[in-house]
Formats: C-alpha cells, structure tokens, sequence
C-alpha cells in the first residue's frame, strides 16, 4: 500500500533529565562532583554499591523535586516513596537505580508555551526523583582494548521530567526546552548548562496521519541529546525517516536510537521490541516519604516568581513592550538588575521603559555595574542631554543657514543629506553624543 | 587463669576491675579455647588473634571506663569490618577486604569490645541449620551430630561453647532466635529500626534484624546499650528522642499481673512433644513468678511462612544483584544453591505480571500480620511462644527439602513481617540433653520490657548455667 499523498503529523514525547546542583549526592555525603575531579574521587561505599551501604535520602533534593514538579502545575503526592529499578549495567553500583515509578513527587503538571503568538500548553506527565548512575568509557591502556567506570557521577540527584505527547515539531520542543531551562535556573535548583550534561533530552517520536486522535502503534527514542538543536534537528531527520517508510507502507521499527552531531543523523542503537522488566519495588531502604501541608507551603513560597508570570508583569508595571519584557526576563538575574535599576530611576524620574531600552541596547556588564551606577549614568546623560537641547537647535539653526544648496537639495527628496547634517552639528558641538537626538531635531527644523 | 566457660560480660568486667585477671589474660584464654574446639566446632570462619592480642596489650594499661572494657567477642561474618575479610560465608566473596566498619562494630570496638575474629553461618543468611556455608558445617556444641541452628550457626556455637561472651548476628526470619534456642543461649532480635544494619550485608532489607547472642539477659541488655540508636545511615531507623534509653532498667523487677499471651496458632499443632513439654512448663514457671497467661489468637500466622517466602526472596534477588563480580569478589556462577533459588524466586515474583499476584499480595498480607500483633498487645503485654517446633535435627535431615527448611521459621518468621521485638531464652532441654527455648515477643521498642521478663524468667529457671560437655 503505497499512498505518498497522506499528510502526517508528527508526535513527541520529551524524557527530561535535570542533574540538580546539591551540595551532596542523593543518598550519600559525597559532594556532588565537578567536571574537573579525577575519576572515583567523589565516592564512597554507598555510591560505589559496597556490601553493606545504605541509602540516606537528600531531602534538600527533594525539597528541588518537589519545587519542579510546583511551577510545572504538577499535583504533588503528599504520600511519596522510591522504589528500585533493577537491570544489569556495569555503571550501576547496585545492580539497581534508586527512582520512582507508581507514585512520582510531582505528576499531572503542564507548561504554556509561546508558539506564533498563541499559548499552547504541554502536558507534564510526571516529575521524579532519582540518581544518576557512573560514567563508562572505552579506551587502550597498554595496548588493550578495556572499558572504565568513572563513580564519581554515581549517585548525583536527578529529576527526571516526561511530557504529554503533546510537541508537534522540532521547533515546538526547542521552544518548550528554552522555557524548561529558564523555569529549573529561576529555581535555583540546577545550573542546566547543557555542556556540563547538567540537562539530558531524550525526544520520543511517531508520526500519525493527520485527524488521527490515537498514537501510532510505534515509536522511536532518540536518546541523550544535550543541545536543543540536535534534539530539533533530531525530530526533523526522524520525520522525513518515518514519512519515507511510511509512504512506502512500512512502519518504522520501535527502537532506541543516538543521535550522531557530525554526520547530523540518528542511528540505531538498539531494538526496543521487548520492553524492560524493570522488577520494580517498594525501597525497603527508605521509609516512604509523606510530604505535610506544612512542608509543601513552605516549598510552594520558596518559589520564586517565574520567567512567564514575571514578563507578564514587566509588561502591565512599567509598560515594556512583550519582546522587551520577554529579553529581560530571560534570565532570573538580569530581571532582578532591572528591578533594581528601575526602582532607583523612579527616584530620577525616569521610567521603567528607559531602563529597559538602556540595558537591552547598551547591554551593560551587569556583574560589575550596580543598578544605582547604571542609573547614575542615564541620570547624566539625560542631563547632558536636556542642558544642550536650546545651544543644539541654535547650532544646528547657522548649520542650515551656512548651507542652503543642501537644505534645498534635502527637501526636493536627497534625505541621505541628513547625515551631512548630523556630522557637521557633531563637529560644532563635540559633546553632543546622542544622535538620535540630533537626527530628530534636524528633521524637525527641516520640515 | 580460672575456668572462663561460665564467664558472663558482667563477670568479666568486675574480674578487670577487681584485678582477677588481665584484658590479655582474658583474651588469650578465649583464643586458646577457640585454638582447641574451633577445628571441632567450625565455628569461626576468620581468627583474629594477632589485632585482639594487640588491643588487649593496650587495655591493660587503660582505666576501665568504657562500658564493654575488654571484652572480647566475635563478629557474624555478614558484619563489614575495616581490613579483615568478611565473606557473607560465601565463596562470592571467599577474599573480600572490606574498606569501612559496620556502624555496630564501630560501636562495639568504640565501647571496648575486642573483636576475635568473624563467625561461620548460611552464606548470605540463608538458612536455619548453618549447613548452606560454603565454609563447611558449623557442629553444635551439645552434640555435635545435631546442628547449631542458623543462620547465626557459628555465633550461637561460639557462645555456647565458651568460645566468646557474646556474639552479633542478624535475624530476617529468626536467624538470631532459632540457633540461640539450639544452644541454650540468649538471642535478641531487636525492633526493626532499633540497631543500625549500616555495613551489614543485606539479606531482605525490610526484615534484616541486627542483634546478639549472649550467655545471660543482663548481658544482652548491656550490649544494646551500645549498638541501639540512629546512625545518619541507617534511614529506616528511628530517630534519637532526648536520651539514650538504658535497656537495663527494670531487669530484676517482678512481673506480678504481667499478661502473658501465649498464641493458640503456634501451640495447637505442629510442635514436637519435647517442645511442648518444655514450653508447657516454662508457662508454669511463668505463673509462678505471678504472671497471668492468657489465651490469644494471631489469626494470620498460617500465612506467615508464605508471606516471608515471597518478600524475603523478592528483596534479596535485588540486594545480591551489586555482586556481579566486576569491582569485587568472584562473578555470580559462584553462588551457591540457596542463593540461586532465592534469587530466581526473587526475580519470579517481581516480574510484571506477577508482582500484583504475589509480591503486593504478600505486602497486603503482612499488613494483616502487623495488625494481629498490634491487636494482641491490647490485650497482653508479652507473647511467649516456641522458638522452633521441633528440637535441633541432624545433619542432613532437611537439606534436600527445602520447604521443610522453611518451615522450621513458622514461628518466628511473623515477628519480622511485624518489625517487632523477640528475645529467645534457654528453657530446657529434650531428653536426649538438647537445648530448647522460648522467645518473648513485645510490641515495638519494648525491649525493655523484654529483659525484665527474660530476667525473671532465667533466675527463675537457671538453665543458663548448664553447659555443653566438650
């Protein structure tokens, strides 16, 4: 059955997974380790699975789970507990991974999203804790081809997040990715630097014929993406694959595959036919975790106010524009500067609209220039500004009159004679900077 | 140097301070004793007489202050202990170096304890006769045709024989209780979330009991002192409330119109008639002391074995899953029989489309279980039961029926699905001179309670102060 005529539409599911930046790993004192640590450094007998270690669970962790699972609108399950997966991998200490599966801290959540000027929102399926396994490479030492496991990742905290099958294009799942990012850095909660591997993407995707409600019968995980442009470059090079099947009345295989940056592919890396048995169970380990209306008040209020809701705000309390507001609001610390900066301009005067057009064009250092330095310097050359309004029109007044030829000129439709203008009144007057300012006027004397 | 078999802690401390003997005249006594009955008994898997030769050195010129000055014992080899080979009596970790201590042998060594070295049992803890060790049979003292009981199997002998004081174990189905009632010794089985299973290799986490064997109930009380309470490790364990409870407290008050349930479900069948003769007057030397035994029914003992036979193994298929073989100890084709079946029933029982049917089923079940216990101790304060339905058994007469094996935990199995405390006594002997005991089982943190009426109970009876003829 050969229809190329069928119009699909394409299905993606993202697994998110977000290494939290604690202190110390998910169920042991270790500190959670840099990039820079030599290997099994940050290990001890519990995240090296020695006979005889226990789990003892990071509430901090948990409390940044909890917070996650919060600002994706998740319902939180005040009766929590871990449970074991268990397979076989030469990573994982324990022969198992402490996680959860039946009831995830946060489930049932959504995120709204800006896609061509609308909202649309994307359901979070589930948002849970678990650890992170060892690192495993392949390398020649003394002239033999040997693996090594590096421990020291072995036991970091992560939160894993999984969405709705709700994205429909590689360029929806950036922009739901750039807006997960910005959510977990207001938290506070991780550094989410993709090069670090501090957030890992894994886009699970089908095709369907347009109008058809039910999911196809397959689908195919792209796993451990660590840039959004790979994972939208991912879910385009998948499309135009399954459409070719498709079209040609196969059904592309459900299996894992990786995504390949220099040759900008996905490749097979192995079938999914038969699904895991993960044996899960209970922890016995950890007693179950209830989170009181108590703690989970205190969590809700340790929220900061989130990127959306704070643009929403910039837009309403100082009249910036979306787009500004939405610059502005990019990251946490910036929108904090800016706040700053606007509540000493008030006492100047000067409103929040010029503080924002001041930091978006002059994009000042912000870890070095106070708010109330910034604000010093818009409150002079404003000054500046205003001081040389009347010496400006009188100079720009001879300016004209000494050339006629070219105000005439200008006004029978030669408008690039302005900038002759500008750069004669620049010469007069050395310390006239602003050229807007001059550029206005001069129209205006021309008119 | 006098006769050390009948020495208890206690004795041992007031010998030191009395100037009786030396630490290293303590010390070399036990290990001359272990020198000459070890090779019989096989009870210790690894001696350790150079380092406790070296510490007893260093006790004899401190002051006694510290709680277990001293004191020698020895170690279950399930007990990590920092650069001596702890082998779970398994030939997976035959030569396995362990690099931290276990938190209660921190504890016991931070009190004065002087370890002698690590004791044989199942491997892994798997089993009640001490027969599936890879390190061969350990022989029970009293006779050794007959077997010491397990899994503890090399603890209890030791302790029987005079090898050491006291000895740790760990109890998961009555591991610690059984063999204690094969040799006429005290075991306790702590509550769960009591002691500390930090550094004990894990059987089944949600049972794994830490406890002790010991010549008398004072002494098992002393040693608690010293292993009960939170860790930082340990998350199961329940958090310290202001002080430190002293377990010693009401050992030698009376226990006058103290109710004494004694469970229709663990006497009306099964029970040899040398156990029900024993356990029958130990219920008379009960009354004597002023107690009031009282007829009580824990209606879901029946399903106890199978519950624990579901639970038990699904936890420990998972907990043996670390020992692959890759950074430590040998590959998995060096388990033995017991621990394969365990795990297969294990990985059986977890598997998607029979864990509804089985392991969540059992969980449900041993809610019920709890519930029975929490709805005795309504009406009793103490349960007094049997240990094991029958005496020791010879060699071999189990060991090619497994569910027979099994069924040997009928009675104590449900006190871990409980979580609950037990402490097994000696209370007499069949007529062929073999020990038998009963437990008393408390509701949570009683144990307390447990020694006073352990107490009571052994001064009444003074079985302790037989001893084996070897």
């Amino acid at each position: 059955m050969n229809n190329t005529n069928t119009q699909y539409e394409t299905v993606v599911g993202m697994e998110i997974h977000v290494e939290l930046s604690t202190t110390t790993k998910m169920f042991c004192r270790c500190p959670v380790p840099t990039l820079t640590d030599k290997p099994n450094t940050r290990t001890c007998p519990v995240c090296l699975g020695l006979p005889g270690a226990l789990p003892f669970p990071n509430t901090k962790a948990i409390d940044s789970c909890i917070q996650i699972g919060l600002a994706l609108n998740c319902t939180v399950n005040k009766d929590s507990f871990f449970e074991r997966k268990n397979y076989f991998y030469p990573d994982l200490a324990k022969g198992f991974q402490t996680s959860q599966f039946l009831h995830p801290f946060g489930e049932k959540g959504y995120l709204d999203i800006k896609l061509n000027g609308a909202t649309k929102r994307i359901g979070i399926t589930r948002v849970h804790m678990e650890e992170d396994t060892g690192k495993l490479s392949h390398a020649t030492v003394d002239g033999k081809e040997v693996s090594l496991i590096d421990f020291n990742r072995s036991g970091v905290p992560l939160v894993e997040i999984v969405t709705e099958p709700d994205i429909r294009s590689g360029e929806e799942a950036k922009i739901f990715l750039t807006e997960l990012q910005k959510i977990i850095r207001y938290l506070g909660v991780s550094d989410a630097a993709m090069e670090k591997g501090h957030m890992r993407l894994e886009p699970n995707i089908s095709l369907r014929p347009v109008g058809q409600k039910t999911l196809a019968k397959y689908k195919v995980e792209v796993k451990n993406i660590n840039s959004f442009v790979y994972v939208d470059k991912a879910i385009q090079f998948e499309e135009k694959r399954h459409k070719e099947l498709l079209d040609k009345g196969k059904v592309p295989v459900q299996e894992t595959r990786g995504w390949n940056e220099f040759k900008s592919k996905t490749v097979s890396q192995r079938s999914k036919e038969e699904a895991h048995d993960y044996r899960y169970f209970p922890e016995p380990d950890i007693p179950p975790i209830s989170v009181t209306s108590e703690q989970l008040s205190v969590i809700r209020k340790s929220i900061p106010e989130l990127p959306e809701a704070k643009a929403k705000r910039f837009v309403t309390e100082f009249g910036l524009s979306e787009y500004n507001a939405e610059i502005l609001t990019r990251e946490a610390n910036l929108a904090k500067y800016f706040e700053e900066a606007v509540a000493v301009a008030k006492e100047h005067n000067i409103d929040g609209k010029t503080v924002a057009n001041w930091i978006i064009n002059k994009k000042p250092n912000i870890e070095e220039l106070l708010p109330a330095s910034l604000v010093k310097i818009i409150v002079e050359q404003s000054t500046v500004e205003r001081f040389d309004e009347t010496k400006l029109e009188e100079t720009i007044k001879q300016i004209l009159e000494k050339n006629p030829t070219q105000v005439a000129d200008y006004k029978a439709g030669k408008i690039q004679l302005l900038g002759f203008f500008i750069g004669q009144t620049k010469q007069a007057l050395p310390n006239a900077k602003d050229t807007e300012q001059i550029r206005n006027l001069i129209s205006k004397m021309l008119e | 140097m006098s006769d050390i078999q009948n020495l208890t802690i206690v004795d041992i401390i007031e010998g030191y301070k009395k100037k009786t003997f030396s630490v290293s005249e303590i010390v070399d006594s036990y290990l001359e004793r272990i020198e000459k009955l070890n090779p019989k008994l096989n009870a210790f898997i690894t001696v350790d007489s150079e380092n406790a030769k070296r510490k007893a050195l260093e006790f004899d010129n401190r002051e006694i202050t510290n709680p277990l000055h001293g004191v020698p014992f020895g170690i279950k080899d399930m007990f990590l202990t920092k650069g001596v080979r702890t082998t779970a009596a398994s030939n997976v970790l035959r030569d396995y170096i362990p690099a931290y201590n276990a938190t209660v042998i921190d504890r016991l060594e931070t009190a004065g304890a002087i370890s002698l070295g690590k004791l044989n049992h199942d491997a892994w803890a798997h089993g009640s006769s001490g027969e599936n060790s890879d390190f061969g049979n350990t022989l029970n003292p009293w006779n050794t045709e007959f077997v010491p009981g397990g899994s503890s199997s090399g603890s209890s002998a030791s302790v029987a024989a005079s090898l050491i004081p006291f000895a740790t174990g760990t109890d998961t189905g009555g591991s610690i209780r059984l063999p204690a009632s094969f040799t006429n010794t005290v075991g306790l089985k702590p509550t769960y979330g009591l002691v500390s299973r930090y550094g004990v290799i894990s059987m089944a986490s949600s049972l794994d009991s830490i406890g002790h064997f010991s010549k008398t109930v004072v002494d098992s009380a002393r040693i608690l002192n010293i292993t009960a309470g939170a860790d930082g490790y340990d998350a199961t364990l329940r958090q310290a409330q202001g002080e430190q409870e002293d377990y010693t407290v009401k050992i030698g008050n009376d226990i006058k119109g103290l109710k004494i349930g004694v469970p229709k479900e663990y006497v009306d069948k099964g029970l040899s008639s040398d156990v029900k003769a024993v356990f029958e007057s130990s219920l008379k030397s009960l009354q004597k002391l002023g107690a009031e035994i009282v007829d009580i029914s824990l209606p879901h003992t029946d399903e106890g074995i199978a519950v624990y036979y579901i639970v038990q193994p699904s936890e420990v298929s998972s907990n043996l899953a670390r020992y692959d073989g890759i950074r430590f100890g040998n590959d998995r084709s060096f388990f033995g029989k017991e621990a394969k079946r365990r795990i297969m029933l294990g990985t059986f029982t977890l598997s998607s489309g029979y864990y509804d049917a089985y392991y969540k089923k059992a969980m449900q079940v041993r809610t019920l279980i709890k519930q029975d216990f929490d709805e005795a101790y309504k009406k009793v304060d103490v349960i007094v039961s049997p240990v094991s339905p029958t005496p020791p058994w010879k060699f071999g007469e189990k060991m090619n029926d497994p569910l027979a094996m099994y069924l040997s935990d009928a009675l104590t199995v449900t006190i871990n699905l409980a979580g609950v405390p037990g402490l097994a006594v000696p209370a007499g002997f069949s007529p062929n001179k073999l020990p038998i005991g009963i437990q008393f089982v408390g509701p949570h943190f009683s144990e307390s309670l447990l020694f006073q009426v352990g107490h009571a109970f052994e001064q009444e009876t003074k079985f302790y102060k037989d001893l084996p003829k070897i």
